[in-house]
């Protein structure tokens, strides 16, 4: 340990008044983070950089003594083996080194910080630490730049390095300075009732009062709130206003998806009750055991028990910090699933990304926005460290990519869990104790302009890096494992997640039917000083609201403390019909909860739609189909995502019987995910996902049911039952107050009606996500509509699963489904530049016919390998089961079943190898059980199509035998290894 | 009176395999109680009726700082002399993955037979040469090891997921003073049993390729990868290939590793 001088670029009264422990690792080898750091810094341009070294930094109280300081540099914070520590005393900071350039990056006051809690807890309970409560700590990192001197210029350094390595949302980045903060954050300073007058308001000042709080509530919403606190002639408090605000907001009530719309010379009374919940309703499944109404969507599984999921998106947060916002995606999905019912155990997850392009250059980047890049590694480090923290494999997903969510990625997460059936419905009842568990309370997601932090303003830092949510996963898991073990003990009666609106929306909900009264100063709190309505809207992660009896009250606390879970009653459950805050005893809030859940009035919109106009450049011939093979699986929705499945731990629980990367180098893709959720069944749960957001912008309608079919396809191709399948759907669409966006909306939701109706797959939970657009400069530029359905099947025996990989040489290989000319949207027409088209759509008379037929052959094990076509079409189908199984083949394209139609223009070869027709397999087979098989496809289109072989070499031939393209696999392979890089 | 064959499973804040580990324990035939690491600091004499003290993978209090660092402190200032006289009985200790972090933390591989002092540490598990968590299927070949319960020669198929398994020694006297005090248990090798030569076979760059280490009385082991994600014939990542081509298969290949641990248990009075 080496003990340092204090340096001279930083005063005495600017250092933090803490002991400073910088580890720094003794090798270079050992510091991947700084090799990585110097790559991103090059590559952005950052030139004359020799070397960059990484430190990580943690600051302690003051009071600790040296040897307190010492013991925990020792025990805790430093490895004996593998690191060099350097110690500063209060007010001092390392010594300068000539020709090195310090940049230090720690988190902004009030931002979480779960190392430092660790570390605090770690030196609490070891006893380094002797006085009451855990020590104060915060961490930060530490980069130390060589090179020329030139390179080496703080103003330089400062903007490579804010722009790669910190985040200054929720970060301080500090070159050449070593002033780190350490303060708490401020007390809000405001006491007392504050009552927001709205009565005798003229329209504009309603409006500017709403503006003004951010409570994203209309003019026709604000006078609806202004009548009801004329009829009780008084004013609303801030904390009323806020929860009406939160509880009627586009999150909470899918305000817009309900609303009544004028399209096209219709209406349409409730958009979604009239389409998706529809279809559910009219398919009315005996298996359907829960939907809609809760956290999730549940159906039976076997042997008691149910299964369930849950699919949401965490949109804005993550373009603002990609980890944070992805891994508190995460962590509130899984939360939906531990308060569905009375909780589900989570068993896999799955995350669906959609980015602008990675090879954008940095000069075409808008103001303001991060690069498409940094978003996806920063998405997808924080899917990996939420996810694997929990135990829950992360097995299905996919990335997709298109210059229109530069501004507004979408980053969509879900989760999938098991209860037993008895657990599958709650009940509050008065009287019942209202008990949070999990994390603390802090200024977690509480937006800067609202009401509660107007007087806020001077200490901006905070609020900006406090709207940021930041996830604790290891908090999470404890709470994880209280609530299987106090489900199963029957601790609680009801039990539901804080999310948005925090503890207004949880207890609001919960107390719907009955009535809440809660003692807001009895919320734990990370640190003083938040005023009762933060405590209410708070959006801290990782917290639950639990309805307990009072006879079970202490057994539940006693099962938190085993678990190291705090856990405390906060208010009750009453039968008032009203919602109550007081704070010290004094009333914040009174609310009558019928005008909270009801009194929301219906909007009319109006919609309608004008298809893009694009010049149809047919499908002429291809000169070259191996580079256009080689472009294809290149091209980021179809290359390789293998360097993401690899970061998820994708085998935890043990579960696995069909992972996401498959055959013989585990680089090719598979279909869907199997995992047996349960010892004593052999049923399998195949869980897949759709997306096409290139056909979402020509014809919504044709988008929605070919997602569908994508989406049951995928799961239809490694063994699931399409009649034991069910799909969740999740919109993100533009500003729909715009009537196009509406119109598009419209014909999604109708297209999602008809292409349920026809599978007969019944919706069972959704969700939406209607503001997604961005400016630069003048512009506005709207996402393209985006459907991500996700299908949740049961596999009747997991001893059927099939994987997409080629298994041997010889088998026949069927083409099942007829091709058209689907060429609108299709990755073709994006690699060769060309536009127009049909756009994909199913055949829905046909298609379930054909899943259901498959199916069966699957089950009869006449099925080697199954692989659907979807972008790309039969040539990038075919590329990857191939060199999947490390095997070529000879396929005939004039044996394909196709109806290509008489629009002239469009390249029989062409049409056969790259269409994306919806419904379509490339299915391998025993020769000795092809009559076997094609029995199961009777009355289905469907044709033996060629051979596989050992020969390493994928050849189609057109017509007369002419041999089209050969390609190696290999070089298919290693293409597909391109074009999804961060 | 202590039952024979006992196995004690800790659990704690960011443990995830523990529900596994308990299966694979149970199918080996060993009775299983599934205790909080809270629950043992509290009662230690918990430890009396079992001849196996397992800690599964995952990512005990996050990993934060380092991986096991904090359940290495808990176990060196709560239990470091319980757990020494439960080894000196003649228990065994397992740590998989998170386990073998937590273990390496713990001082229980250095530590002298027959003594309390933890002695300062001379190995380490530290963060993968790609400096990625990394999640993909390596083989593992047993080595003759003073754990001889690891059948020497047998190479199986196992699952490793982990972001900082890559055993490394303060120096080559460490590494030389292990080899030859049999206390190299398992490396990752080729499919053929043949010496890894890169990433492909030994993921995280590990010394030597080791990926199992033991004490020098062999009744403490730990290793990164994980034998319990490979206990059915399904769970194999080319089993819809082996059994297109005939190959018979009724379990995965990790049961083994369990079975034969728990046949070699002590039973302990």
């Amino acid at each position: 340990t080496h003990t340092a001088k204090p340096s001279t670029a930083s005063t005495p009264e600017t250092l933090p008044a803490a002991w400073r422990v910088e580890v720094h690792r003794l090798r270079a080898g050992d510091d991947p983070e700084g090799a990585h750091a110097l790559a991103a810094l090059r590559e952005a341009g950052w030139k004359g950089l020799r070397s960059v070294r990484t430190a990580r930094g943690f600051l302690l109280p003051a009071e600790c003594t040296r040897a307190m300081v010492d013991a925990a540099t020792k025990e805790i914070l430093a490895d004996p083996v593998l690191d060099r520590a350097v110690v500063c005393a209060p007010r001092e900071a390392p010594a300068a080194t000539e020709g090195v350039l310090r940049v230090l990056v720690a988190r902004k006051s009030g931002v979480m910080d779960p190392v430092a809690s660790t570390v605090a807890r770690a030196m609490a309970r070891s006893g380094i630490w002797r006085e009451k409560g855990e020590p104060h700590a915060t961490t930060f990192r530490v980069y130390q730049f060589e090179g020329e001197p030139a390179a080496l210029d703080p103003r330089l350094a400062r903007e490579h390095c804010t722009r790669i390595l910190g985040n200054e949302t929720i970060e301080d980045v500090l070159v050449a300075s070593e002033a780190l903060p350490y303060a708490l954050p401020r007390q809000s300073p405001r006491h007392g009732v504050v009552h927001v007058p709205l009565r005798g308001l003229p329209d504009e000042a309603l409006l500017k009062t709403s503006r003004e709080g951010s409570l994203s509530l209309n003019l026709v919403e604000m006078r609806a709130v202004q009548a009801h606190y004329e009829g009780l002639r008084r004013e609303p408090t801030i904390a009323e206003l806020e929860t009406i605000a939160q509880t009627w907001s586009e999150h909470c009530k899918h305000k817009t998806f309900a609303s009544r719309v004028e399209f096209e010379g219709r209406v349409i009374d409730n958009l979604l009750k009239q389409t998706i919940k529809a279809a559910t309703m009219e398919l009315a499944k005996p298996w359907c055991v829960s939907v809609f109404h809760d956290n999730a969507g549940i159906i039976e599984f076997d042997e008691g028990f149910d299964v369930c999921m849950k699919v949401e998106t965490h949109n804005h947060p993550s373009a603002i910090d990609p980890y944070g916002g992805a891994g508190t995606g995460v962590g509130g999905v899984i939360r939906d699933i531990l308060g569905v019912g009375l909780g589900a155990k989570p068993i896999a997850n799955t995350d669906a990304f959609f980015v602008g392009p990675l090879d954008l250059p940095q000069s075409e980047l808008p103001k303001g926005c991060m690069h498409p890049r940094r978003i996806l590694s920063g998405v997808v480090a924080g899917v990996r460290d939420y996810g694997n923290r929990m135990g829950i494999p992360t097995i299905a997903g996919g990335v997709w990519s298109h210059p229109d969510y530069v501004g507004n990625p979408l980053v969509y997460a879900g989760t999938v869990g098991i209860m037993p059936h008895w657990a599958a419905t709650k009940s509050v009842r008065p009287g019942d104790k209202i008990v949070v568990v999990g994390g603390r309370t802090g200024r977690d997601g509480i937006h800067g302009a609202t009401f509660s932090s107007v007087e806020l303003t001077e200490t901006s830092e905070i609020e900006s890096g406090a709207a940021v949510q930041i996830g604790d996963a290891i908090t999470e898991k404890r709470v994880l494992d209280l609530i299987v073990r106090a489900r199963d003990a029957r601790l609680y009666r009801a039990i539901t997640d804080c999310g948005a609106g925090g503890l207004s929306s949880a207890v609001g909900e919960m107390g719907a039917d009955c009535g809440a009264l809660v003692r807001l100063e009895t919320v734990p709190l990370k640190y003083p000083g938040l005023s009762p309505e933060e405590i209410w809207i708070s959006e801290a992660q990782e917290r639950m609201v639990l309805a307990v009896p009072e006879e079970s009250l202490e057994r539940l606390l006693e099962a938190c403390r085993l678990e190291d879970v705090e856990a405390t009653v906060i208010g009750d459950f009453t039968d008032s019909g009203r919602l109550v805050l007081t704070w010290h005893g004094e009333v914040q809030a009174d609310l009558d909860l019928h005008f909270l859940h009801e009194g929301t009035p219906k909007p009319t919109r109006k919609a309608r739609f004008d298809p893009p106009r694009e010049a149809d450049s047919g499908v002429p011939a291809v000169a070259d189909h191996r580079a256009l093979f080689l472009s294809l699986l290149s091209s980021t929705d179809i290359a390789s995502k293998e360097w993401i499945v690899r970061q998820y731990d994708h085998e935890v629980q043990g579960q696995s019987v069909l992972k996401p990367m498959t055959g013989v180098k585990r680089d090719a893709p598979s279909d869907a995910a199997v995992i047996k959720p349960l010892a004593q069944s052999k049923k399998g749960l195949a869980i897949g996902c759709g997306a096409s957001p290139r056909y979402g912008r020509l014809d919504p309608g044709a988008m929605a049911e070919t997602v569908i079919d994508e989406a049951l396809r995928n799961v239809v191709a490694v063994g699931g039952d399409p009649d034991r399948t069910a799909i969740l759907d999740n919109f993100s669409w533009g500003n729909c107050a715009h009537e196009d966006r509406m119109g598009a909306l419209v014909l999604a939701s109708e297209g999602c009606y008809r292409a349920a109706m026809a599978y007969g797959t019944p919706f069972i939970s959704g969700k939406d996500s209607l503001n997604n657009e961005f400016k630069v400069g003048d512009r506005v530029i709207a996402i393209p509509p985006t459907l991500l359905v996700s299908a949740l099947s049961i596999v009747p025996d997991v001893g059927i699963v099939v994987a997409s990989d080629w298994c041997r040489a010889g088998s026949a290989l069927y083409l099942v489904g007829a091709t058209k000319a689907h060429f609108g949207g299709s990755h073709h027409h994006l690699v060769r530049g060309l536009s127009g088209g049909a756009v994909p759509r199913p055949d829905l008379a046909e298609a379930p016919r054909a899943l259901r037929a498959l199916h069966s052959a699957i089950k009869s094990g006449a099925v080697l390998s199954c692989h659907d076509l979807s972008e790309g079409g039969l040539a990038v189908a075919a590329a990857e089961s191939a060199f999947g199984g490390c095997l070529g083949a000879t396929i005939d394209l004039s044996k394909v079943p196709c109806d290509l139609g008489s629009a002239p223009g469009i390249d029989r070869d062409a049409a056969l190898l790259y269409s994306e027709t919806p419904t379509r397999f490339l299915v391998e087979v025993d020769p000795a059980r092809a009559a076997e098989f094609e029995s199961h496809l009777a009355g289905i289109p469907h044709a033996r199509v060629g051979a596989t072989r050992a020969e390493g070499v994928l050849e189609f031939t057109g017509a007369r035998g002419a041999s089209l393209a050969r390609v190696d696999i290999e070089d298919l392979r290693s293409a597909h290894q391109r074009g999804c890089k961060a | 009176m202590a039952h024979a064959k006992n196995s004690l499973v800790l659990r704690t804040a960011g443990i995830n395999c523990d529900a596994e580990t308990v299966r694979a324990l149970e199918r080996a035939g060993s009775r299983v109680e599934l205790v909080h690491l809270h629950a043992l600091l509290e009662r230690p004499a918990l430890l009396e009726g079992a001849s196996l003290v397992v800690i599964p993978g995952g990512f005990s209090y996050g990993d934060d700082v380092s991986s096991g660092r904090i359940f290495g402190l808990e176990l060196r200032h709560g239990l470091s002399h319980e757990l020494a006289r439960f080894v000196d009985g003649g228990g065994r200790v397992l740590g998989v993955c998170n386990g073998f972090q937590v273990l390496v933390e713990s001082g229980l591989f250095e530590r002298e037979p027959g003594s309390t002092t933890i002695p300062p540490r001379t190995i380490a598990l530290t963060n993968n040469l790609s400096a990625r968590f990394e999640c993909r299927w390596v083989h593992l070949k047993g080595e003759r090891c003073a754990a001889d319960w690891i059948e020497a020669g047998a190479v199986f198929p196992v699952p490793m997921a982990h972001g900082e398994g890559r055993f490394v020694t303060l120096d080559e006297a460490t590494l030389a003073r292990l080899e030859a005090g049999g206390q190299v248990a398992l490396r990752y090798v080729k499919a053929d049993g043949s010496p890894a030569t890169g990433p492909q076979d030994n993921p995280n760059g590990s010394t030597a390729a080791i990926a199992g280490l033991c004490d020098r009385t062999g009744r403490v082991l730990g290793l990164m990868p994980h034998p319990e994600r490979n206990l059915d014939p399904w769970n194999h990542p080319e089993w819809t290939r082996l059994r297109a081509r005939g190959v018979e298969r009724t379990r995965g290949e990790g049961q083994g590793f369990w079975d034969r641990l728990v046949a070699a248990l002590p039973v302990l009075v």
